[in-house]
């Protein structure tokens, strides 16, 4: 079980009290309804699948119940950052989550 | 006397405690402190199983987890009945019952033995090759007959009675394993201050030291210091000590599993105990001090019962005082197995030989052995044990060839060297390196917080072994945040020679051989078998080991999986480390259903929720439904009436006179803030602006493509306050929904949500007499339809409780929902009923309440719609607001597969037949003469037979569904085709009248 630390709560808590919210970084257009076909398959339908880093939402349900964003290695299942909603895609990671701890 | 093999000088335990046991119905006597093992072979028992596959006899192997072959089942009553039990874990107590596995009629004759003569049949692989064709005969023939023949113990077929708990706990230093280096680390951890954990499998803490009688530690013997050390440990109070505790699974973020047994070991335990107890830890870090598992040497029937490894016949006589045998023969490719014949020499049993491997080794023990006289024969093979039962002789041979010579024994001790155990290691992600000077896995690159001290990490000697873990402990508790430790590390005083041994297949039982020489003895693997798979064309060892199953048993190889890698590679000419070491997976040994699941079992599983009128139901006789969680109620039958008559007769009550329902598992959230007509513009497809206070509309929720998410009537209370409903199962998904909006799309809104569903009762109160049963007992509210209309809301007081009455109705019959604090819920329900009484109004349950809305064409969403139906597809376009220009799916609506022509759009169904009641899901064709597969152009999504119109109802989806009206279509079912017409969606009342008279 992972440990998810809260941007908001400014806490490490367990897995089971968060819930995944798909994908971050997708923004809504404010003039949605004279959006293109092609702009709102991308805006709904396409998600990136990448080996490696993937931003995400999180909400933290059974705690303060605020939507997150969170930067995790799809390799090591690894948390890197989380930030608060809204809060812009995070353009320097604090380290590459892939490096493993050598002794 | 507890066992003629008992030998009073030696072992820990004390004559005076006997416990009294039985296996396979015989009666034995043993000790308190035993494990049945122990026992069994005290009373000279090595004959305690059969094989899996070939049926063969097995005796106890080990003295500890690694157990292959001693699997019993332990019996306290019909209802606990435990398979699978390694006797060399269960620990004895007065009354414990054990029978032997996997034999019939008995455990000296087993009919099945017959697979060991015919086993040239059964080599690895044999059963994907032998059991393809007829391919249909693998369910019906040969599946069954194999499961029927092969396998260990038998499941219990009771529910489990006993309980068991589970608890969460988070420290500095977990320390896993406690032997010399397990205790040293948490004394260096513990001595710091810091919160430490220190779990062991065994009851008594020691490890190693439980048969090394040659370590001496602070002054004392080995096991003595053992447990005075966590004597001391047990009593500080940042300490918590866990015997007879398996970390059996290492997970992510140094989360451990670890299950405690805490009643198994007990004559009578107490129902107050739980018999198991699950520990999920949170280690900020780790110490892996797991030690090493002795391996068996590979040669012709090494799995005779009697032949065993060396260790653990030093562990029956150190610790438990029991000789394995009277003349005893050693086989040996490492120091550690002179011990064992030096020690049982000493307690006076006889050595018939001792036979290694190894050329010309030299040492202390081997002097000693040689001072005590024992026949010592280096350069030479145990090619062959004889006997079938027990062994009884071993037969050797210079390692090269020659002269064979046969030597009487009962009991074999066997050591090819030790393993060290890196299976938590290795669970934590970490990858393992091979180290070729010893032959030996060991922990290489870690992947989390944790570090590995002792035998696991391939550390020899007990005093490089405490000064390593010592050092650890401390470097641990410090990275922990914890200050330098004040202790004193332990001092050795004396430790016993070690040396490394030998992997792979015997001379005897090598590439030119076809000898059973037993690899993995839980699944019957023999060296030859793994040779075989390589033969075969495996080349990984990940082919290899489920080719041939070696490893793959409940004891995941914990003896064999080195022996089995050693003899691919050398078959396929590789070094070891080209091979690979298969992965190791948790659990590490067998973990219990019961412990994982603990109290999450029965009504504890998952919640029931009850509405406050519940009880009123219960005790009037309503048969409930379960609706997601909620326990509903159905339908209340009077005295002879079936489900089908209670419905009918509360259809005609609603209609006729009036009819009470238990509506308050409505999802209700409440939308406030200066902004709540602006979110629930947003959120809903209709428009609320304009909405003026204290009234009602029906709203719909789409999801982003367009299609209905959800619906329900809304009331507006207040300029910035509206009352929402959702449907029953839909509460907490529409909550996150509009959540996820509200923070992240739309976070410039002022707005509040609050889930009020438990909060509020809710009792609609529906039909002509509506009015006339509420009235009376509401203050405050003029209830007259000019200032209350159809779909308004007023608050006000009812049977003196606050109240917010809605004059709403699913039926189509004038009707209210009261809403009331959910406290007061069953007295004001309680009050309605007994107005309602003076009018003949009925209570109804979940399925009239289905029947009327579907007679009105109101439709369920999730039932009527499935995800990929629209406003328009269900007849609702009405309530999508054409001049909004921004709501959630407004742009999914326009997508061209949404605006086509031809879309499924639901409809009314009548049979041709009016008796007959079509099936609800069933499939919907044009053409019934056209050849299968039909073009299907549609399903029935709602049916009910309406006592109100005399006449069975549908709702259905259909393609071009409104163009197809007074159409007939066709309904083919197994019995036949049942003719439809298409209709409108409201089958009583079509003008709508009834809402307002």
């Amino acid at each position: 079980m992972l440990l998810i630390r809260c941007p908001y709560c400014e806490e490490e808590r367990p897995e089971l009290e968060f819930r995944n919210a798909g994908e971050a970084h997708i923004a809504r257009s404010a003039n949605i309804a004279g959006e293109s076909d092609d702009d709102f398959e991308k805006f709904f339908f396409i998600r990136s699948n990448p080996k490696g880093i993937i931003y995400e939402r999180w909400r933290h349900m059974h705690g303060c119940a605020r939507f997150f964003n969170a930067v995790r290695d799809t390799v090591t299942d690894k948390f890197i950052m989380t930030y608060k909603a809204g809060e812009p895609k995070p353009s320097k990671l604090p380290r590459n989550s892939s490096e493993v701890v050598a002794k | 006397m507890s066992g003629a093999f008992r030998i009073p000088s030696a072992g820990r335990l004390r004559q005076a405690k006997t416990a009294r046991f039985s296996f396979d119905g015989q009666s034995y006597v043993g000790i308190e402190g035993d494990t049945l093992a122990s026992a069994l072979l005290a009373n000279g028992v090595h004959l305690v199983g059969r094989s899996f596959k070939y049926h063969r006899p097995r005796g106890i192997l080990s003295a500890g987890a690694e157990e292959p072959n001693a699997l019993v089942e332990i019996k306290r009553d019909a209802a606990r009945k435990t398979p699978n039990v390694r006797a060399t874990v269960q620990e004895l107590y007065d009354g414990l019952a054990a029978q032997s596995q996997n034999r019939w009629p008995s455990l000296s004759f087993d009919v099945s033995a017959v697979n060991d003569i015919a086993s040239p049949l059964f080599s690895a692989g044999f059963y994907y090759k032998t059991f393809m064709w007829p391919k249909a005969a693998w369910k019906s023939l040969y599946e069954p007959k194999i499961r029927a023949a092969a396998g260990l113990g038998v499941s219990p077929d009771k529910p489990d009675p006993d309980h068991y708990s589970s608890r969460y706990a988070h420290c500095d230093v977990l320390v896993l394993g406690g032997g010399a280096a397990g205790i040293a680390a948490a004394l260096a951890a513990a001595e710091t201050g810091a919160r430490v954990i220190l779990a062991d499998e065994q009851a008594d803490f020691g490890g190693s030291l439980r048969f090394e009688s040659g370590a001496r530690i602070d002054g004392q013997g080995g096991f003595a210091w053992a447990q005075a050390a966590v004597a001391k440990l047990a009593a500080m109070d940042n300490v918590r000590v866990l015997p007879r505790t398996t970390a059996f699974g290492y997970y992510a973020q140094n989360f451990v599993g670890l299950v405690e047994r805490v009643s198994d070991h007990l004559s009578t335990p107490g129902h107050e105990l739980p018999r198991e107890r699950l520990w999920q830890v949170r280690a900020k870090r780790v110490v892996l001090a797991s030690g090493a598992i002795e391996r068996h040497m590979v040669f012709a029937d090494n799995d005779r019962p009697g032949v065993m490894l060396a260790g653990a016949a030093r562990t029956y006589l150190n610790h438990y005082g029991v000789a394995v045998g009277r003349n005893v023969g050693v086989y040996t490719a490492n120091d550690s197995a002179y011990a064992a014949a030096i020690d049982l020499k000493k307690a006076g049993v006889n050595v018939a030989a001792i036979v290694d491997l190894r050329d010309n080794p030299t040492g202390p023990v081997i002097d000693e052995a040689r001072a005590l006289g024992i026949e010592i024969n280096f350069g030479r093979a145990v090619i062959r044990a004889g006997g079938k039962l027990r062994v009884s002789s071993m037969t050797v041979q210079p390692k090269n060839g020659g002269g064979e010579r046969t030597i009487p024994v009962d009991a074999i001790l066997m050591s090819a060297g030790w393993t060290p155990s890196v299976h938590l290691f290795s669970q934590s992600r970490g990858k393992v390196a091979f180290n070729d000077e010893t032959k030996r896995f060991v922990p290489g690159t870690y992947a989390q917080d944790c570090v590995s001290v002792g035998a696991c990490n391939g550390t020899d000697g007990l005093s490089a072994t405490i000064d390593e873990a010592y050092a650890a402990g401390a470097k641990a508790a410090k990275e922990a945040g914890a200050k330098a430790a004040k202790g004193a590390k332990p001092k050795v005083d004396a430790s016993e020679s070690w040396s490394r041994g030998m992997l792979g297949a015997a001379p005897g039982a090598g590439a030119d051989t076809t000898v059973k020489a037993f690899v993995d003895f839980q699944n019957d693997v023999t060296a030859k078998d793994i040779r075989q798979a390589v033969h075969e064309g495996m080349r990984s060892i990940e082919h290899v080991k489920r080719f041939t199953t070696n490893g793959m048993a409940t004891d995941q190889g914990k003896t064999s999986n080195m022996h089995g890698l050693a003899i691919a590679a050398e078959t396929l000419g590789k070094p070891i480390p080209e091979v690979g070491l298969t992965t190791f997976r948790a659990p590490y040994t067998p973990v219990t259903f019961g412990a994982i699941v603990s109290h999450a079992r029965g009504p504890l599983f998952d919640p029931t929720r009850k509405t406050a009128i519940h009880p009123w139901a219960e005790a009037q006789g309503a048969v409930f439904e379960d609706v997601g969680q909620w326990k509903r109620a159905w339908y209340f039958p009077k005295a002879g009436e079936d489900m089908h008559a209670a419905v009918d007769r509360e259809c005609v009550a609603v209609r006729n006179t009036a009819g009470l329902f238990d509506a308050s598992t409505l999802g209700k959230i409440e939308v406030v803030g200066p902004d709540a007509a602006k979110f629930m513009e947003l959120l809903y497809t209709n428009p609320w602006e304009k909405l003026e206070p204290g009234r009602c509309r029906y709203g719909i929720m789409l999801r982003e493509d367009g299609f209905i998410y959800d619906d329900g009537v809304v009331g507006r209370l207040a300029p910035d306050r509206f009352h929402v409903t959702t449907t029953t199962g839909g509460a907490p998904r529409v909550m996150n929904h509009m959540e996820d909006y509200l923070q992240t799309e739309f976070p410039h809104l002022n707005v509040w949500l609050t889930s009020i569903t438990e909060q509020w009762a809710v009792i609609a109160v529906q039909g002509p007499k509506s009015r006339d049963i509420i009235a009376p007992l509401v203050e405050g509210i003029d209830m007259s339809d000019e200032a209350l209309p159809h779909m308004s809301v007023r608050e006000g007081k009812i049977c003196g409780v606050p109240t917010r009455l809605f004059r709403m109705s699913f039926t189509g019959e004038r009707g209210f929902e009261v809403n009331v604090p959910a406290d007061y819920g069953q007295a004001v329900w309680e009050a309605l009923w007994a107005e309602g009484q003076k009018h003949g109004a009925a209570a109804y349950g979940t399925e009239a309440m289905h029947v009327l809305r579907a007679e009105k064409g109101y439709i369920i969403v999730g039932q009527d719609t499935d995800g990929t139906v629209t406003p328009n597809d269900a007849g609702l376009d009405w309530a999508v607001g054409k001049k909004k220009t921004d709501f959630v799916g407004i742009r999914g609506l326009t997508r061209p597969d949404l605006v086509a022509s031809g879309r499924k759009q639901l409809v009314g169904l009548k049979t041709k037949d009016p008796k007959v009641v079509l099936e609800e899901g069933a499939q919907i064709v044009e053409d019934p003469k056209q050849a299968i597969p039909m073009k299907m152009i549609g399903h029935v999504t709602s049916s009910y037979w309406s006592q109100n119109c005399g006449r069975s109802i549908a709702l259905a989806l259909v393609a071009g569904g409104r163009d197809r009206m007074g159409d007939t279509l066709y309904v083919p079912m197994p019995d036949g085709v049942i003719e439809v017409e298409v209709t409108g969606m409201v089958f009583f009342d079509e003008t709508g009248g009834r809402l307002n008279g």
